[in-house]
């Protein structure tokens, strides 16, 4: 098998990954779900059907045009160390990283798609871009689906549209979905109210790393929830109308914070700052979240000389899998703080005190 | 206080959703809250596991009796209780009239619009066209208007021979 870890963008070079509006927008990703005809799905199928089925898809995947001198596995040959890997950066669902037999990946060069084979749906595929692209995510992953119509027969019913595992895929079976990062909101305890006002459109907004409001790092992905009675263009367009917004009004809440309350905002990013720089030990999810600060504190030009990728690659980079990863020994949790705690302070050693004037 | 999915285990993960002024809450117990995910936080999403267990509570089993089972894959009702998934596409016949109703909460709508595979896409327009063919050639007849009669008779020739060309390769 190839060397997943040589095949991967390495953290540094993915967050050096520029989009549009990405200061707030920090990706954007269509996944499109499709069945074979005449085989069951994945969570009833017994294993050699399984196994028929990904000799089918994988082969045929893996002989697009888009995915030439693609990554194609099947998850029995990853260590439960590289599926974690894969989950934290986003390129396959938990549930998926706990299949083994009969289930596979395909995944471009450039990690723009990712195909999940055997997951719920015989196939999941998904294109991924940095910043606010869910328009040009669509095309891609539309373009791609039309050109894997041509060699697989989808079940698909006139009145139904595809058909899925779960019912609440069925029709388009499109999840249009973005990942925002909003601490303005969050400081400005506006969230709540967005969330609710984005809930009544259909539309779910779910914390990255946790379930409720509060999600870690301040980051929150929101995504379609119906598939069925609308195009997939319609569902696109309302996604991104929903997206833009939010983006103004994450815009406006660091405008007013640092109008009517700077000092809060200072004492934040400078707590946050003075922690990452200073600590001897630090969990995964305080990391996240005082990240979070430090990369607001970028955004408002609190640390002039430093990239928002260095904070983008620590986001990464500080999480078990990826922390695990750069040391040989298997690694206690206690013991990954410690790391994480050095790695950090290494990594900001030259990023100097937040400039509050 | 017994889970409320497979109401057999005691329930031991609480949650509590509040949506609106409507609260909705669930009881599991430990395999149940692990077979929907519960214990993983970064799948977890409230809202998929209230429709994938609404589907369970909500698919009739009267409409069709309870021991129906999926002719092709042999899925029964009794399964989509416990996982929310169904067996395989056929299945979506099979369940057909214990479905409507819950697609009907789930999605804006039961039919579906957008995307379809190319050769059922043509086909589907093709028959769309003659459909439309045809009426218009019944106004025309009507309104006594037989040239415009004639034309439309030639067209829809044309279009109900594309049709059997198509289902015939």
């Amino acid at each position: 098998m190839k060397d997943l870890h040589a095949f991967l963008i390495s953290p540094a070079e993915a967050a050096q990954q520029r989009g549009p509006h990405d200061r707030i927008v920090m990706s954007s990703r269509v996944r499109l779900a499709r069945n074979l005809r005449g085989a069951s799905f994945p969570g009833w199928a017994k294993k050699p059907e399984r196994v028929r089925v990904l000799e089918i898809i994988q082969p045929a995947v893996s002989s697009l045009p888009g995915m030439a001198d693609s990554f194609a596995e099947s998850m029995d040959n990853f260590t439960a160390l590289d599926k974690q890997i894969l989950v934290e950066r986003h390129l396959i669902s938990r549930e998926h990283a706990a299949k083994s037999v009969g289930s596979g990946l395909v995944l471009n060069r450039e990690e723009s798609f990712c195909v999940l084979i055997n997951e719920e749906d015989h196939l999941r595929m998904q294109a991924l871009r940095p910043g606010f692209q869910i328009r040009e995510a669509w095309t891609a992953i539309d373009r791609l689906d039309s050109a894997l119509e041509k060699k697989l027969d989808y079940a698909f019913d006139n009145e139904l549209g595809y058909l899925t595992a779960c019912p609440t895929n069925l029709g388009t079976g499109i999840r249009v979905s973005a990942m925002l990062h909003l601490p303005g909101l969050v400081l400005s305890e506006q969230i709540n109210p967005i969330i609710q006002s984005v809930n009544k459109l259909g539309l779910a907004v779910r914390g990255l790393y946790g379930e409720g409001t509060e999600a870690l790092g301040n980051i929150f992905q929101v995504s379609n929830q119906m598939t069925l009675g609308e195009s997939e263009t319609v569902i696109v367009e309302r996604l991104e109308k929903v997206v833009a917004q939010i983006i103004e009004h994450e815009e406006n809440a660091r405008e007013t914070l640092l109008e009517k309350k700077p000092k809060v905002v200072f004492n934040h990013i400078g707590r946050a700052y003075g922690i990452l720089a200073n600590a001897h030990s630090i969990s995964s999810k305080e990391t996240m979240n005082l990240l979070s600060l430090l990369r607001l504190g970028v955004d408002l030009g609190l640390f002039p000389n430093t990239q928002r990728a260095l904070v983008d690659e620590l986001f990464l980079t500080t999480q078990p899998a990826h922390l695990q990863k750069q040391v040989s020994d298997k690694l206690s949790a206690e013991e990954r703080d410690l790391i994480r705690a050095d790695m950090v302070r290494d990594r900001l050693k030259n990023v100097g005190r937040p400039v509050t004037k | 206080m017994l889970c409320c999915v497979c109401k057999e285990k005691p329930a031991t993960v609480h949650l509590t959703q509040i949506v609106g002024e409507k609260m909705q809450k669930l009881d599991l117990c430990e395999e149940c809250a692990k077979a929907k995910g519960i214990n993983d936080p970064t799948s977890f999403a409230m809202a998929d596991l209230m429709l994938g267990l609404g589907a369970s509570q909500e698919l009739d089993p009267s409409a069709a009796g309870a021991e129906l089972k999926c002719p092709r894959c042999g899925f029964s009702q009794a399964d989509f209780k416990k996982s929310g998934r169904l067996g395989c596409p056929e299945c979506y016949r099979t369940f057909a009239e214990g479905l409507a109703g819950l697609l009907k909460t789930m999605h804006k709508d039961t039919r579906h619009v957008g995307k379809a595979p190319e050769a059922l896409r043509q086909s589907r327009d093709n028959v769309d066209r003659l459909k439309a063919l045809q009426k218009k050639l019944a106004k025309a007849i009507e309104t006594e208007d037989f040239e415009t009669a004639a034309q439309l008779r030639d067209e829809i020739k044309a279009a109900s021979s594309a049709i059997s060309v198509k289902a015939t390769k």
